[in-house]
């Protein structure tokens, strides 16, 4: 067997459904290998195969393997040549590392003999992406490829999820030789953590039921370990008000009576205000970035602070007073959390402190109107959460549109909401919709995009209609890099330096132009219209919505300020 | 950096292969980690090497460190050492080149009083071996610049926790 068709094989034995990449020289082995199986246009699955999709650009490839590790929790695979190929994956990987998505990553590379020749298409890509995986592999022996995608799997999947990257000179994938596959790896440094610590669950236990005032901060750690059901139970036992980071949003149903929705920057002021002043704050699954904190501080300097993390290293890396830590699977730490507090009743206890988180909250519900003639950003938002079914998949760009979902797009549903929210990955959006719906083709999928993201991974209309992968784009259009133009409104003195995209294309030519649809909706009606005919279209369809440009994302918390201060207008 | 900023040592294990080194130099340069000095070689068990991280930190930055190299797979184990509780050893290469005012008699009395020894001697030149915690080294080096100092050549530190540790006043 040629280390090529191992390749193939390891991926398979891995039950990998779909991998999405573009060929190149280096990797042309592979692409051979999958040539005998694999269904080149939208067909049912063989019972052995994998579907290959071809992106129209590496980023797009890695984003859609993201996307499709976000909606479906298992590994999202993606595949690139050599040289610019791999480094165009880099900034797909870098948003996967930072918003902790388990993507593996397979690489061609020159031939072994030829490595650090400076050859044609040679880039030092284990070295480039040290910084933004947890792993790198570059098998040297053909014998060695089965243990490398295994062990990928496995560090991609445990613990923290995170990518890792295969890097397989051609000569290694060309050459043939006698190969085993292992049934498991392991790595004596590194194993998945062990059963929580009794004695800890003991400490968080009493330490969160002698509270008065607890909040729970959940984050995109709880999403992972698929521990929606558990945190849910956890906060209803406790009678605990749930706020989220914006990656932990939606990982509680944010119309359940106990979640306050997002804190942070963009989160909700009452939220932020509320924070600093419970007693315990239960941390699972969260690094408290500086979005999500504000000024660290002034984050909760009253407060015990208990944090619940897969990763060690985070644990006293930002907030650094903490009373309690417990390095742990989010599931396991939250079901041994529930066993021992199951005991206590609690019902009724809390509900004054509830009930006055609740009210904050509510209040909170900023009701901004359309301006002139367009429609409004939030009021977009706001439809498109009325007009969309709850168990529809939504991602987001970067920038104005997808705070505003932060703020005002309800996540009710597990696995329904994904977004760059690390790396904040302008172009993320469209092609993690469409690894998105190659995960779940069950039910629709929509990008709310701004002009300016979308954009930049615009191409991937090509993959969706070739690949017959149908989603929805709703571009916001402002004509304007508007969060940028926001800050420059606010702490530039109205310099707009560089934000207008006043001739962007005509996004419903463009549509059309790449074989999709594309609806212009300047009015709710239209809105309303174009989602539903958008659902039912057997191909993708681009919504444009004119929006003003002069819209601000608010309230917001400026940089360096503490949770209590925020900026209303 | 606050009060409590003093020079610390980490030993780790870690698996003896290439990339290892790379990754650990690469985690300390992306969190800007200011290392002093690091040495790397095989330690007691086969395939696993030790390597001697010493650096001017204060404790939380130094905490962060050790858990952020913990959590590299190839990484066995990790330990933070105190010069107080610990042998902690460098060695450097010192070469004089000894002419007026400075005579070679006065480069040996010299090399004497810190026990250094000479390991080259050539008619123009002298190279000397000395060895101790950095501290000497230091101050051989500082003294060595009146005596005709030309080339240094300094391992690092490398050290390991004491077995016995006997309390003042005990």
């Amino acid at each position: 067997m040629s280390g090529a068709q191992a390749v193939v094989e390891a991926l398979q034995r891995e039950g990998v459904e779909a991998v999405f990449g573009y060929p190149g020289g280096a990797n042309m082995p592979i692409y051979d290998a999958m040539y005998d199986f694999q269904s080149f246009r939208y067909t049912p699955l063989n019972e052995d195969g994998f579907r290959h999709i071809l992106a129209r650009h590496e980023q797009s490839a890695a984003h859609m393997a993201d996307g499709y590790a976000r909606a479906s929790g298992r590994v999202g695979v993606c595949m690139a040549t050599s040289g610019p190929g791999a480094t165009n994956l880099l900034t797909g990987l870098a948003t996967a590392y930072m918003d902790s998505s388990p993507v593996v990553a397979i690489t061609g590379q020159v031939p072994s003999y030829m490595v650090g020749t400076d050859a044609f298409q040679e880039t030092d890509i284990v070295g480039m992406a040290t910084s933004v995986t947890k792993y790198t592999f570059q098998p040297l022996r053909v014998k060695d490829v089965p243990y490398c995608i295994k062990a990928a799997f496995y560090l991609a999947t445990t613990r923290r999820p995170q990518p890792v990257l295969v890097d397989i000179p051609k000569d290694i994938q060309q050459r043939e030789t006698e190969v085993e596959f292992t049934p498991h790896v392991d790595f004596p440094n590194y194993r998945p953590w062990p059963d929580p610590d009794p004695m800890i669950i003991k400490t968080i236990s009493r330490a969160i039921l002698s509270a008065q005032r607890p909040v729970i901060l959940a984050g995109g750690g709880v999403k992972a370990a698929n521990a929606y059901q558990e945190l849910q139970t956890l906060a209803e036992l406790l009678v605990a008000p749930v706020v989220t980071s914006f990656m932990g949003k939606g990982v509680l149903p944010e119309n359940h009576p106990l979640s306050l929705g997002c804190m942070g920057m963009h989160g909700s002021m009452r939220t932020n205000n509320l924070v600093p002043e419970c007693d315990v704050l239960l941390v699972v699954g969260s690094r408290l970035s500086d979005r999500t904190t504000g000024k660290i501080e002034k984050f909760a300097s009253n407060t015990k602070v208990i944090h619940i993390d897969a990763d060690r290293s985070e644990i006293g890396k930002n907030h650094k007073l903490v009373v309690v830590s417990l390095v742990a699977d989010a599931k396991k730490a939250l079901q041994a959390l529930i066993r021992e507090i199951e005991a206590a009743t609690l019902a009724g206890k809390r509900d004054g402190w509830v009930k006055q988180a609740h009210e904050m909250v509510v209040l909170a519900k900023t009701e901004l109107d359309g301006n002139g003639h367009c429609m409004s950003g939030v009021e977009t938002i706001k439809m498109l959460r009325r007009f969309l079914p709850t168990k529809a998949i939504v991602t987001t760009e970067v920038g104005q549109h997808q705070m505003w979902c932060e703020q005002h797009f309800q996540v009710i549903e597990p696995r329904t909401f994904f977004s760059s929210g690390g790396l904040g990955t302008m172009g993320f959006g469209f092609p993690a919709a469409l690894g998105a719906k190659v995960a779940r083709p069950d039910v629709p999928v929509f990008d709310i995009a701004g002009d300016g993201s979308f954009l930049m991974t615009e191409n991937s209309l090509a993959t969706s209609i070739e690949e017959q992968i149908p989603v929805t784009i709703v571009v916001l259009n402002n004509h304007m890099l508007g969060m940028v133009a926001q800050w420059q409104r606010h702490f530039y003195n109205r310099r707009y330096s560089a934000v207008h995209m006043g001739s962007s294309p005509d996004f419903v030519k463009l549509a059309q132009a790449y074989g999709a649809e594309g609806i212009r909706a300047e009015s709710p009606p239209d809105l309303e219209n174009a989602v539903n005919r958008a659902m039912r279209s057997p191909v993708t369809t681009v919504i444009e919505v004119p929006i003003s440009a002069e819209e601000n994302v608010l309230p917001m918390l400026p940089p360096g300020a503490g949770l209590k201060e925020m900026v209303v207008g | 950096m606050s009060k409590d900023a003093q020079f610390r040592i980490l030993s780790a294990l870690v698996e003896n292969k290439p990339g290892v080194l790379y990754r650990i130099s690469n985690l300390i340069r992306r969190k800007s980690f200011n290392i002093e000095s690091i040495t790397s070689g095989p330690a007691e068990i086969p395939g696993i090497s030790r390597v001697t991280f010493t650096m001017f930190s204060d404790h939380a930055r130094f905490d962060q460190v050790m858990r952020n190299i913990d959590t590299l797979i190839d990484v066995r184990s990790v330990e933070p050492l105190e010069e107080r509780n610990a042998t902690v050893r460098e060695l450097a290469l010192v070469k004089f080149s000894p002419g007026a005012p400075v005579t070679r008699p006065e480069v040996m009395g010299f090399l004497e009083t810190f026990r250094a020894s000479i390991v080259d001697l050539s008619t123009d030149t002298l190279t000397a071996e000395v060895s101790g915690d950095p501290d000497k080294i230091n101050a051989f080096i500082h003294l060595a610049q009146n005596f005709g100092l030309k080339k240094i050549a300094r391992t690092g530190a490398v050290a390991l926790a004491r077995e016995m540790i006997i309390q003042k006043g005990n």
